[in-house]
Order: C-alpha cells, then sequence, then structure tokens
C-alpha cells in the first residue's frame, strides 16, 4: 500500500497534479495521508499486541521461560541497526532538503544496506529457530514439556509479530531502491522531496515497531525466574 | 461490471462519460466519478450474489425439516453473511456514491490520491475473486463471524480462501477512508468551512475514521486465524492453551463499529434528500454532524455487548452495556432532528423522499430493537436468535440498502444526466418496504420464542412465522429487480436531465453541470453561503 | 407472541421485555405520528409555494430529546443489569447437574450417576445448578422457557442456574452455530415436581455415582499416589469451597474451574509449600466428562461443603 503513495507522489514530481491548487495543498495531502496511514499500521499491529497481552498476563511463566530462548545479542545487535538506520535516514532527508544529491543517494544507500543487515540477521536468527524446531506447528519441540503449549503460543506470536515486521522491512527496503533510483535520475529538488520525506516517516515508523518489539519479546521475561 | 455504458448523442457536451467509451479510459480511469460507477457495478452483482443465498435459505426455512442438506444451509447463510457484510454493505455507499460525490459536495476536483482511489477498487476485486472462488470451490460453513476453534479446527470447508477474500478486501476499505480524510482536510473549496460542509460529507467522514482505524485489527484477526488454521499452534484453541474468547474480542473490536460503517453513511444520504424535499436546512445541523463523529467514536468502546453470554466478566459487561446506550443518544439524535426538519416544510415525495422516510421508521425500529439487545438481562434470551437477525436487518437492509437506493435515486440524474421514471420508482419503493415488513418483522417475533439462528430445520411450531418471512422475502425480491430494470431502462433511455432537476442545494447540484465534466466544475467553485440554505432569505455564514 | 414461561427468571425477563416493548411502541407512534402529520399538513401544495423559512434548530429541544430518552435507558440498563447479574449468580445449596456439549449432542451426568442425552430431568421449587463444558467447538445452551442461556466454551466451565416453576417439556437448544447437525443439537428440559423427579432419579437404576466413577479415575491416572499414599501433593480433603494459598502469596477459591485448570495445567496456579513441574500435565488426556467425575469426587472429599454427596 505504501508503494503507491509514493507512486502517486512520484509522478507528481515534475508538475503539480491537476487536482490540486499548489503544491503545498499536494504536499500537505500527502503528508496527512501518510500520517493516517500509518495509524492505520498502528493498529494492524495495535490487534497482534492486544493478543500479546493477553497471553502474557495468561502465562507469565511460559513467557519468562521462552525469552530465554531468544537470542539477545543478535536482537541487541538488530535494534542498534535500527537505531543507526534511523539515523541515516533522518540525514537522507536532511540531504535532500539541501538538495544535496550526493550525500542522500549515500545516505539512502547506507539505510538500504542497514535494512539489509537487519533482515540477514532476523534470517539467521529464524533459522536458529528452525534448528531447535522452535517453528509453532506439527514439528514443534520445546525443552520444558510443561510449558509446551504455552511455549508454542508464544513463538506463534513472536513469529506474527516479528514477521509482520520484516515484511514491512522487505516493503520498505524495496521503497528505497524506489528512492535511490528516483534520486539517482535527479527527481528530487530542494523544492520538491516528498517522497523522500513520506518513507522517511515510514521508515522510522517500522523502526518504533521494533522498539517495542524487542524488549517485549527478548528482554521482559528474563529477570523471573 | 460487463455492461456496457449507453452512448449518449454527440451533440452533447463532454462530460465524463462521453470523453472517452474505450475500455482501457474505464479500467485505467482514476476519475473517481468512473471509479465509483466501477465500484457500483461490482457490489451489485455482490448484491445480486448474496441475495441469490438469501432466497435460497428462505426457501430452505418454508419447511421444519428443510429442503437442504444441513451442510449446504450452512454455507447459504455464511455465504449470505459474508458477501453482503463485506462486499456489500461496507463498500456500498462510501465506495459508489460517496466516491462520487464526496470531491463534488466539497468543491474538488477529484480525490486526494486518485490511483489509491482506483487501486482500492482492484483491491475490492481481487477480494472479491477470492470469496468466489471460496464459493465455487464448494463454499464456507463457518458462518460470516468466522468464530474460533470451529473455523480453525472443525470446519472443513474453504475457510481460508474466504478469510483471504475479506483480508484482502479490507485494504480497499482502509485506502477508500484514507482518501476521504485526506479529501475532506485539505481539498475543500475556498468558503467551504467545516460548519458548511454538508451532512453527507460528514457522515462519510466519521466512517472513515472507523474505516481506518477498525479495519486493520480484524485484518491481523483473520491472519491469525488463517496462520492458527494451517499451523494448529493453539493460539484459539483451549485444547493448546489458546483462548477461543480472544478471537470474538478481536473481531468484534471490528465488527461492531463496521456496522456503523454501514449506516452512517446512510444517514448522511438520508439528511441530503430529508432537506431536498422538505426544502429546508437540516434542524439542528450542528447536532446531526456531530453525532456522526460521536457514533463512530464511542462504536469502538461497546464491542462487549456481543459477548454477555460468552462467560465474559459481569462488570465488563456492564460498562459494554451502559456505554452501548450512550451510543444510542446520537442515533435518537439524528431521528429527531430530520423529523423536526420536515416541520414547517413545504415536502413533496418523490421517491427519493419515500425512501428516505421508509429510512427513517425502520431505522427507528432498527434502532429501538437494538436497546433490547443492549439491555443485558433481555440479550440473555435473545442472543444468537432471530430477534437478532431482525433488528440488524431493519438497521442494515431497512436503513443502509433503503439508504443507498434513495441515494442512487436522487443522484441518478446527476450520475447518468437522466432522469428516472418516477411512478415506476415509487412502485418499487413501496414493493420494496411492504416486502421488508413481512420478510423480518415476523422474525421478532420468532426470536421471542426462542427460535435460533443458523438452524438448518426447526421445531414445527414455528413454520407459520418462517412461511410469513419467505413470503415477505419473495415481494423484496421483486422489489429489487424492478430498480434494476427500470434504471438500466433509464441510463440510455430516460428523459434527459436538466443541470438541478430537483432544485436542490449543494455545489454538486448548483455548481456542478449534470453530468459532471472529468474535472468536476467549469468554473472553479466558491461557497458563500451555509448549506441547505433553501429559503429565500439571503443568509450568510455558517451556522 | 410469549413462549411458555417456566422459571423464575422468566416473568421477571417478559416484565422487562414488556417494559421495553411499550416504549418502543410509543417511541415509533410518536415518531411515525409526527412525520405523517408534517407529511400531511406540510406537503407542498402547488409548485409556487413560497420557500419555508429557515429554522435552524433548538438546543432546547435537543436537550429535551436527549435527556428523556436517555432516562428511560438508564431505567433499562439498571433493570436489565440487575436481572443479569441475579440470573447468572447461582444462589448457595443449589442442585448441581453436569452438562458436556458436543458435535452435536448434550451430555448429562447427575451426581448420583444417572445420565442422559439431549434430555434434562429438573425438580420444580429448587434452585439448579449447571456445569457446562464443551468437547470440541462453541456451544450454547439456551431454554427459551427459561429466557436463560449460556455460551458452552471448551476449555472452561460456565455456569448456569435456575429455579423452574412450571412442570412441563420445553425445548432446549444450542444457539451457538457449531457445524453441520447445529440445528439438531436440541432436546428437551423435562421439569417435574419435585415428588414425580424423586421417582425418576430412583427408577433411573444409577448404580454407579459420579464421584465413584470419579475415584476410579482418581486411581487409574495416579493422583492416589501423590495426593494421599506418599503426600507429595496437596491433600484434597476439605479443599473445595476453601481459600487456598498459592506459592506466589496468591489466595483463591478453590471451585470448579481452579480444580480443573489444576489438573490440566497444573503449573499456572502452584499451591504454597509445593513446586511447579512435579505433577504431569493432564492437558488433553482426560476427556470432559471424566473431568467432572474428578472434580465431582474431590468436591465430595470436601465434607463441610454443602453440596458434598458420598
Amino acid at each position: 500500500m505504501a508503494d503507491t503513495d509514493l507512486s502517486v507522489a512520484s509522478h507528481a514530481s515534475t508538475a503539480l497534479k491537476h487536482h490540486f491548487d499548489d503544491s503545498e495543498q499536494q504536499l500537505e495531502s500527502s503528508t496527512l495521508g501518510m500520517w493516517v496511514f500509518l495509524l492505520t499500521e498502528i493498529m494492524f499491529f495495535g490487534g497482534m499486541f492486544g493478543a500479546y497481552t493477553v497471553y502474557r498476563n495468561l502465562y507469565p511463566a511460559a513467557f519468562a521461560s521462552t525469552s530465554h530462548y531468544m537470542n539477545v545479542t543478535l536482537g541487541a545487535t538488530n535494534t542498534a541497526v535500527l537505531i543507526f538506520s534511523s539515523l541515516t535516514m533522518a540525514l537522507a532527508v536532511r540531504s535532500a532538503q539541501l538538495g544535496q544529491k550526493r550525500a542522500l543517494l549515500s545516505f539512502l544507500t547506507f539505510t538500504l544496506i542497514l535494512g539489509l543487515v537487519f533482515l540477514s540477521i532476523k534470517y539467521v536468527e529464524y533459522h536458529e529457530k528452525w534448528v531447535d524446531h522452535h517453528i509453532p506447528g506439527p514439528g514443534f519441540h520445546y525443552a520444558e514439556p510443561q510449558y509446551f503449549h504455552q511455549a508454542q503460543i508464544l513463538f506463534f506470536l513472536y513469529f506474527a509479530m516479528t514477521g509482520l515486521h520484516a515484511l514491512h522491512m522487505i516493503v520498505r527496503a524495496g521503497l528505497l531502491i524506489t528512492l535511490i533510483a528516483m534520486a539517482a535520475r535527479n527527481r528530487f529538488s530542494a523544492g520538491w522531496y516528498t517522497p523522500v520525506e513520506m518513507i522517511g516517516l515510514y521508515w522510522h515508523f517500522v523502526d518504533i515497531v521494533w522498539i517495542f518489539l524487542f524488549p517485549l519479546l527478548y528482554l521482559i521475561g528474563r529477570t523471573m525466574r | 461490471m460487463s455492461t456496457t455504458l449507453p452512448r449518449p448523442e454527440t451533440t452533447e457536451r463532454p462530460n465524463y462519460l462521453n470523453v472517452d467509451y474505450s475500455w482501457k479510459s474505464w479500467l485505467f480511469t482514476t476519475d473517481h466519478k468512473r471509479i465509483a460507477l466501477l465500484y457500483l457495478f461490482s457490489i451489485t452483482a455482490f448484491f445480486l450474489v448474496g441475495a441469490v443465498f438469501a432466497g435460497l435459505m428462505r426457501l430452505n426455512l418454508l419447511f421444519p425439516d428443510g429442503l437442504f442438506e444441513h451442510d449446504t444451509y450452512n454455507k447459504f447463510f455464511t455465504m449470505h453473511g459474508v458477501i453482503m457484510v463485506f462486499f456489500f454493505l461496507v463498500p456500498s455507499i462510501p465506495a459508489t456514491l460517496g466516491n462520487f460525490l464526496l470531491p463534488i459536495m466539497i468543491g474538488a476536483r477529484d480525490l486526494a490520491f486518485p490511483r489509491i482511489n482506483l487501486l482500492s477498487w482492484y483491491i475490492y476485486i481481487a477480494g472479491g475473486l477470492f470469496a468466489v472462488l471460496a464459493i465455487l470451490k464448494g463454499g464456507v460453513d463457518t458462518g460470516w463471524t468466522f468464530y474460533a476453534p470451529f473455523s480453525t479446527t472443525y470446519s472443513n470447508t474453504h475457510v481460508i480462501l474466504a478469510a483471504i477474500g475479506v483480508f484482502v478486501s479490507g485494504f480497499s476499505s482502509i485506502l477508500t477512508g484514507l482518501n476521504f480524510i485526506v479529501t475532506v482536510h485539505k481539498m475543500r473549496a475556498p468558503g467551504m468551512t467545516w460548519s458548511r460542509l454538508p451532512l453527507f460529507v460528514w457522515a462519510h467522514y466519521a466512517t472513515s475514521l472507523i474505516q481506518v482505524l477498525g479495519t486493520p485489527v480484524v485484518a491481523i484477526t483473520i491472519v491469525l486465524l488463517m496462520l492458527e488454521r494451517i499451523l494448529h499452534a493453539g493460539i484459539f484453541d483451549p485444547n493448546l492453551g489458546g483462548d477461543p474468547v480472544l478471537f470474538q474480542h478481536l473481531f468484534w473490536f471490528y465488527s461492531h463499529p463496521a456496522v456503523y460503517i454501514m449506516i452512517l453513511p446512510g444517514m448522511g444520504v438520508v439528511s441530503e434528500i430529508i432537506a431536498c424535499y422538505s426544502r429546508k436546512g437540516i434542524f439542528g445541523y450542528g447536532f446531526v454532524a456531530f453525532s456522526s463523529v460521536a457514533i463512530a467514536v464511542l462504536g469502538f468502546m461497546v464491542w462487549g455487548h456481543h459477548l454477555f453470554v460468552a462467560g465474559q466478566s459481569m462488570y465488563a459487561s456492564m460498562v459494554f452495556s451502559f456505554i452501548s446506550f450512550l451510543v444510542a443518544v446520537p442515533s435518537a439524535i439524528k431521528v429527531f432532528n430530520w423529523t423536526a426538519t420536515m416541520y414547517k416544510g413545504s415536502i413533496t415525495f418523490d421517491t427519493p423522499m419515500l425512501y428516505a422516510l421508509g429510512f427513517i421508521g425502520l431505522f427507528t425500529i432498527g434502532g429501538l430493537t437494538g436497546l433490547f439487545l443492549a439491555t443485558m438481562a433481555i440479550d440473555v434470551h435473545l442472543t444468537d436468535t432471530y430477534f437478532v437477525i431482525a433488528h440488524f436487518h431493519y438497521v442494515m437492509v431497512g436503513g443502509m440498502v433503503l439508504a443507498f437506493l434513495g441515494g442512487v435515486h436522487f443522484w441518478f440524474p446527476k450520475m447518468t444526466g437522466r432522469l428516472y421514471p418516477e411512478m415506476w420508482a415509487r412502485l418499487a419503493a413501496a414493493i420494496i418496504f411492504v416486502g421488508f415488513n413481512l420478510t423480518f418483522f415476523p422474525q421478532f417475533i420468532l426470536g421471542y420464542l426462542g427460535m435460533p439462528r443458523r438452524y438448518a430445520t426447526y421445531a414445527q411450531e414455528f413454520q407459520v412465522l418462517h412461511v410469513l418471512s419467505t413470503a415477505g422475502a419473495s415481494i423484496l425480491g421483486v422489489g429489487y429487480l424492478l430498480p434494476l430494470i427500470y434504471l438500466s431502462w433509464a441510463w440510455r433511455k430516460g428523459e434527459r436531465s436538466s443541470q438541478n432537476p430537483w432544485q436542490a442545494k449543494g455545489l454538486e447540484w448548483e455548481q456542478s453541470p449534470t453530468p459532471p465534466p472529468t474535472f468536476n466544475f467549469d468554473v472553479p467553485p466558491v461557497v458563500t453561503e451555509r448549506p441547505y440554505n433553501y429559503s429565500e432569505e439571503v443568509e450568510v455564514g455558517g451556522y | 407472541m410469549f413462549p411458555a414461561a417456566a422459571s423464575t427468571a422468566a416473568p421477571q425477563v417478559d416484565a422487562l421485555y414488556i417494559y421495553l416493548v411499550v416504549l418502543s411502541v410509543v417511541m415509533t407512534t410518536l415518531i411515525f405520528i409526527a412525520i405523517g402529520f408534517f407529511a400531511y399538513k406540510y406537503r407542498r401544495r402547488s409548485p409556487e409555494d413560497p420557500m419555508p423559512r429557515a429554522i435552524h434548530g433548538s438546543l432546547p429541544m435537543e436537550v429535551t430529546w436527549s435527556v428523556i430518552p436517555f432516562l428511560f435507558m438508564l431505567v433499562m440498563f439498571a433493570w436489565g443489569t440487575k436481572l443479569y447479574f441475579e440470573n447468572y449468580t447461582p444462589p448457595r445449596n443449589t442442585l448441581d447437574i453436569y452438562v458436556v456439549g458436543k458435535q452435536w449432542m448434550w451430555k448429562v451426568q447427575y451426581p448420583d450417576g444417572q445420565r442422559e442425552i439431549n434430555e434434562l430431568h429438573v425438580p420444580t421449587g429448587r434452585p439448579v445448578k449447571l456445569t457446562l463444558a464443551s468437547e470440541d467447538v462453541i456451544h450454547s445452551f439456551y431454554i427459551p422457557a427459561f429466557r436463560l442461556k449460556h455460551d458452552v466454551v471448551p476449555g472452561s466451565y460456565q455456569t448456569f442456574w435456575f429455579q423452574a416453576t412450571e412442570p412441563g417439556r420445553y425445548h432446549l437448544f444450542c444457539a451457538e452455530y457449531c457445524g453441520t447437525n447445529h440445528s439438531r443439537m436440541i432436546g428437551w428440559v423435562d421439569v417435574m415436581d419435585p415428588v414425580s423427579y424423586q421417582n425418576w432419579l430412583a427408577g433411573g437404576a444409577a448404580g454407579v455415582s459420579m464421584s465413584q466413577l470419579g475415584e476410579k479415575l482418581f486411581e487409574k491416572y495416579g493422583c492416589i499416589t501423590c495426593h494421599v499414599t506418599n503426600r507429595s501433593g496437596p491433600p484434597l480433603d476439605n479443599v473445595f469451597g476453601h481459600p487456598v494459598q498459592l506459592a506466589d502469596g496468591r489466595t483463591v477459591l478453590a471451585d470448579e474451574p481452579f480444580l480443573r485448570e489444576s489438573i490440566l495445567n497444573p503449573n499456572a496456579k502452584v499451591v504454597k509449600g509445593y513446586k511447579a513441574n512435579v505433577m504431569p500435565v493432564y492437558q488433553g488426556q482426560i476427556d470432559e466428562e471424566g473431568l467432572l467425575q474428578l472434580i465431582v469426587y474431590i468436591k465430595s472429599l470436601s465434607q463441610t461443603h454443602p453440596q458434598a454427596r458420598p
């Protein structure tokens, strides 16, 4: 869905779209549209966080148990990677504002690389879970049999939440590639860089979701027991 | 969808219909008016499919022992519910009349994101195809509510296909809502202040809030449902430690607000019609406008009234019951204000007005019977009986479908440049009103007598009322077919309409040609007066 | 218009229903009369009629028609809530019967050992408490003549109580859609006067009571080893109906849901002085009927509990 925001905006790059009065109105519309879209995204993740809250209250002990099977080192590394990518994304927006094409290109590329690093680390983590039979479903196995069912639900939520997040990471990586291509073709100027700003917003949003996911899934139960 | 549009005489001035006749110009259009027509044909097709299932259900219920296999009947009511709720009612007015009129009413050349608007139609069609595929492959039998663990573990029908259909079409609804919100905020013509917005726009604004905030939750719930059905990891399965009632909470968190998606736009339509045919501004404009937003907001806090008998904490039920009564207040305010609008008016009874008056009457009954279900001790007896069926059909069909038909008649000249045949239209409105009441009123009685819903067979003593209901349904069916026929005829052969055949107020009638040109206005519109300024006294300013 | 009324709740629900119907009819009539009257009085007589004067609204009227209906609704709310709490809160000294719903039948067990399918025999004049469990999907136990229903949710016990008043045979329906033969998951409630009920019980040739069946399961699943023989688990005498101290400091009442959870998922609430992960998890091992028998047996070990039966 987000890529459509881009496509609308991208084709507007050279000229004002016919149905807007001026570029200010056009920019305001894009910005408001993006915020409304982010609101939708919050509700989207909100349903999952709701389910998480319910089960965490039902099975606190099993939660404590599962968090010991999360790879905190990789999770923490990924958190750092994302926070850093938010910085480079912000710098990219700033470069676009200042009309510095080279800086924009390099910051965007750097951000993209960080996004890909995140996804690679996530892949390693998922692979670990696969090897340990922690994928919910028929092959699920858990070292503490008394928590078998609860742990399976929690791993289900872990995969649903991080999986949805990873899907967003992939989408925004795709968006970033489009941005880089557009920037390379000199589509942006200090006067018009709406897509960079919009996708920047989206980028920060996806990072913020992770900032919530990391402590909830990896850290919160470790102090128990 | 496949209907070819009539080719008006070449002497006609250029408008959105005659600029281009190629199929490409329709399938790749970004004109909100053309997209509205694409939606109109699509939802009509889905309505017909849903109606066929309803007819088959009523046929089965003629006999206490039923006519079809139990499984077949179970699929009928499921597909009827899924199609009607997700593929007809939710997009019905917003995606057709809303899409067509909202930009014109606020003086914009198009919605803020025309491509997203087109995308939303394609998404809707994609979702619809999944639903159709589910039907063709043998159907679904879970009920439109998809309750776990039946849907996740026990049903052996095409739950996943239907769920994908609902999931996908949800995004079309989100995108429509997003587009409307941004458009109303940013695209209003000079002078179109918030207090001058037509009530149709207010209603759609409130609807959009629900679409944007509620739909994602049902989308994620359905994802969880599908994953659970595939993996059996137990998230909704009590045998594996899950909580089946959690599904109901998540589902109704969207699906109760969704019933307001299915009525608020209808209220917007009725406000326009009542004002026009009473030749008066809506009594208490501010209250009617604000009540739409109040309904949208409060609507998010009442979902628990679907769980009074599901083992929810009694104190939680009490709170949900109380807020459900609160939601009734803004609904009542609307009904009283519409009635008061007629006071000292100059009233005519053209077809749209007949539908609007029918709406007020039937919505009043639908709304009041909602109070029965909000009253906890009564709900214990009535929930999951035919009383509930009757109640929500009074709101959804007696309300939304009547408003939809009223709106389609009212703006038919705007959309097509032609007039519909008034006598046929009045006849159809009367038939629908009679058929509807005969179908659904007996169901209130059936419900109190204890007839549970979703029963393929039933006890002998309920037969008389079921036969009455089926008789009504056949009348209702005729009533639905009539507009389909004469409106199709009128589109080609109807008398040409002037720009403003009803002498109505509003930018869409007064400042936009009929049918509108692609960018809606020949001259950029400017608003200088309050809405519904029918009186001849010159007044400036908003409310 | 009204189904048979055969419980103490029924006339109360009917009274509230009549209040709602009267109010609705009055409201609907008022609105219809207003619409009809305005439609007639203010109809446009000729196209030359002048445009009517604008009326923008009236705050006093808005307040009036918001507040007055709301006051009537507050009565509905208060009355309905009070009745709901009464109808869903079982009194003491009930006659306990156990119901298991499964696709597509109702299995009823009496403490004395009678068992029936799709039939429920109850005496008049005595509060009856049903403990509802489901083997598979969600069902809903509905007796229109009592004006009561309750969902039967798998994985939990729901309780349902009533006091029948009129002898007779009444419908029993499943009200929550549960699959193919949902509409065949129906049965009868036989309300009998106390004497006939006693005769029916006696004629049932029950043989083995629920608690005896439960005792057998208690041995079969080896519960007896830890809870009685070597005392490595908490003793179960005089537990039911009493507060229990948990290891995490909480105190809970040992009722049916607690016993159920402690059998199926013993680590959820560990009793003070005992360790988690000692008792095996019985989730998926015992069917709902057996579980109820075990619980009835454990109840019978609690002498001070008034409902205890041998």
